[in-house]
């Protein structure tokens, strides 16, 4: 009868100080530690390697990968491996300000819209133009616009993502303002400033975060793609789009000037992507796994 | 005191709530007027839509601003709230008027902790240090017969029972000791036995404090035990009105009377139907033109249907809305 119960009880591991419960979760526990080895690999590329990302040796030009250049160099003989990792660099640095801005600024305009009705109107109408423009093209045109910078990049990127994250901050408050508790703040006196910053932020946090992952990894492809139409990172400076770009005209003789700047976007947004999926897993209360709890196998 | 001499705590007059419906406006509330002393507690019972709640959330303001309208007069101690601007209003709110909701499940912040809920509801009128507030919350924990308030302190509402919940519900509540506290249904949501707890620790507040109570409920059972006068609601009208005793002696509306004769008492036979009234409540929307129970008074006469009666104040301060209350009683002394 004791052998049968354990059968159908589902054991679970618990977390411990160690293994924290967040680890549990499969794919972020995958997510982080993909970012874990981009990110190392950063630090790591700045300190091992002694060569300038600039620096041009013509007489080794497009040498495969080797012992002194690991991944090879591009067709003015520079090192691609320290390129690639100042493009990682550049990315993930890029990717943090726009998600971390337009993050702050999404939460502010989706909060203030849900207490005033003219702002709504005004805000969500501005937010909905900026929706109907492709992100890549609007990108493309700001960037015209503001001129070829990298600060450019990151406000243009900015006004790209600010109004997907304010519409899912709108949209999750505009449902916890219905909230008996919300109805019963008011009554004990707490102002509409008290409701918003303090009872109704904390509760939207769990899909602003979640869309924040997504908006990371969107705006490092976004960043990408401009540079590598030559709108983003101007040349020379090194950013994964632009070294693409640069490896385009080489791709017969020289594979590893796109494959290895591919190889890590691929990494950083499928990273980014698992975390934020796993995130989102870990942060809903109605996700079908407990919470910091996986089944033991 | 410096209001009234009677120590009269509330006095609302003709208080009309209608909000927009479709082509025309839907009046809610229709000239609702009752008062409350110090240390009383009115029942106000009626079924679901009669607009018990609406007047609750009414005297707190609680409705959207933009589309409801009021209009007459609501006196908290001789100061109409109705004409208070907004920024008054949160300092009555939770100060001197508290109010406990019906589903404790849903009325606390998910993502706090229940101590740090209760020490806002401090902060929030009172200039005290954190500490200070969070030593007053533990107390208050305490009083609200909560067992080992340091650790619940720390609990999220989550963690603990509808039953506590709704005690911490009364603690936020309690606060700032208001003067009066509105209770809307405060145990629906709970099972019988808690219940009676949270009945008797409102109404040992309520003594304590000398608080005036609205105790909003639709349960006689709750009227008879807790409250001293009540009044009868009828699809946004208070339809009768007196005290308890006089309630459950000398019922004079036919509502009041089918809402009391359709309790199943104790000695009854079994196997016998219970009594219902007849009919459903018609919408707002489409109000009758004379009395608003016609549609389903068994005493219905031609003047009900045309005449919209008039709330009557008998000699014994009893208050009825109703053409043939005379009539009808002399009738059903017959029966008897």
């Amino acid at each position: 009868m004791k052998a049968e119960t354990k059968n159908i009880l589902p054991v679970y591991r618990r977390s411990s100080f160690m293994k924290p419960a967040f680890l549990y979760n499969r794919s972020l526990r995958r997510g982080a530690f993909i970012l874990l080895f981009v990110v190392l690999s950063v630090f790591a590329g700045s300190l091992l390697t002694p060569h300038d990302i600039l620096g041009m040796d013509p007489v080794n030009r497009l040498s495969a990968p080797n012992g002194s250049h690991w991944f090879g160099t591009d067709n003015v003989g520079r090192d691609v491996f320290s390129r690639v990792m100042y493009g990682v660099r550049l990315s993930l640095i890029i990717g943090f300000f726009v998600t971390a801005i337009s993050a702050a600024l999404g939460l502010a305009v989706g909060l203030i819209v849900t207490y005033s009705k003219a702002l709504d109107h005004i805000l969500m109408r501005i937010c909905d133009g900026l929706f109907a423009i492709p992100s890549i093209l609007l990108a493309i045109a700001l960037m015209a616009a503001l001129g070829q910078k990298p600060i450019n990049v990151i406000i243009a990127l900015i006004l790209v993502f600010f109004p997907s994250i304010a519409r899912v901050v709108r949209s999750q408050a505009m449902m916890i303002k219905e909230k008996v508790f919300i109805e019963s703040l008011r009554a004990q006196g707490a102002n509409a400033f008290r409701i918003i910053f303090l009872h109704i932020a904390p509760n939207v946090m769990s899909p602003l975060i979640v869309q924040v992952t997504h908006v990371f990894a969107a705006s490092i492809l976004i960043e990408a793609s401009l540079s590598f139409l030559g709108a983003g990172i101007p040349e020379p400076l090194p950013s994964l789009g632009n070294l693409m770009y640069d490896g385009k005209l080489a791709i017969y003789n020289a594979w590893w000037m796109t494959v290895f700047p591919g190889v890590f976007i691929v990494l950083i947004v499928l990273g980014l992507n698992l975390f934020g999926d796993g995130l989102r897993d870990y942060l809903d209360p109605k996700s079908k796994k407990l919470n910091g709890l996986e089944k033991a196998k | 005191m410096t209001y009234g001499k009677e120590k009269e705590l509330l006095r609302v007059e003709n208080l009309k709530v209608s909000f927009p419906g479709p082509g025309k406006d839907i009046q809610v509330i229709e000239d609702v007027s009752f008062n409350l002393h110090k240390g009383e507690v009115l029942g106000i019972v009626g079924e679901s839509g009669c607009g018990k709640s609406v007047t609750a959330e009414a005297i707190l303001q609680l409705l959207d601003k933009d589309t409801t309208r009021y209009s007459g007069k609501i006196l908290l101690k001789g100061l109409d709230l109705l004409e208070l601007s907004d920024r008054e209003m949160t300092k009555i709110r939770g100060n001197e008027i508290s109010m406990i909701f019906q589903d404790p499940m849903s009325s606390l912040n998910p993502v706090q902790t229940i101590g740090k809920q209760i020490a806002e509801a401090i902060r929030i009128h009172q200039d005290v240090s954190k500490r200070e507030a969070k030593k007053r919350s533990i107390d208050l924990l305490r009083r609200i017969g909560i067992p080992s308030p340091e650790e619940r302190y720390k609990q999220y509402p989550h963690e603990i029972s509808g039953g506590m919940r709704q005690r911490v519900m009364i603690a936020m509540a309690l606060s700032c000791l208001p003067s009066l506290l509105i209770a809307d249904e405060p145990t629906t949501a709970l099972d019988v036995t808690i219940q009676a707890q949270i009945l008797n620790l409102i109404s040992k507040f309520q003594k304590d404090l000398q608080m005036g109570v609205i105790l909003i409920t639709h349960d006689f059972g709750v009227v008879a035990n807790y409250c001293t006068k009540v009044a009868v609601m009828y699809l946004g009208q208070i339809i009768e009105q007196t005290d308890v005793n006089t309630l459950f002696s000398n019922p004079l509306h036919p509502y009041t009377n089918g809402l009391i004769n359709s309790i199943p008492k104790l000695d009854e036979d079994r196997q016998k139907e219970l009594l219902s009234i007849k009919g459903a409540v018609p919408s707002l929307a489409q109000t009758p033109k004379g009395c608003r129970f016609a549609s389903r008074c068994e005493f219905v006469t031609d003047r009900c249907l045309e005449e919209v009666p008039t709330l009557e104040t008998l000699k014994n301060g009893h208050q009825i809305r109703c053409w043939n209350y005379n009539d009808i009683r002399k009738a059903e002394a017959v029966y008897v």
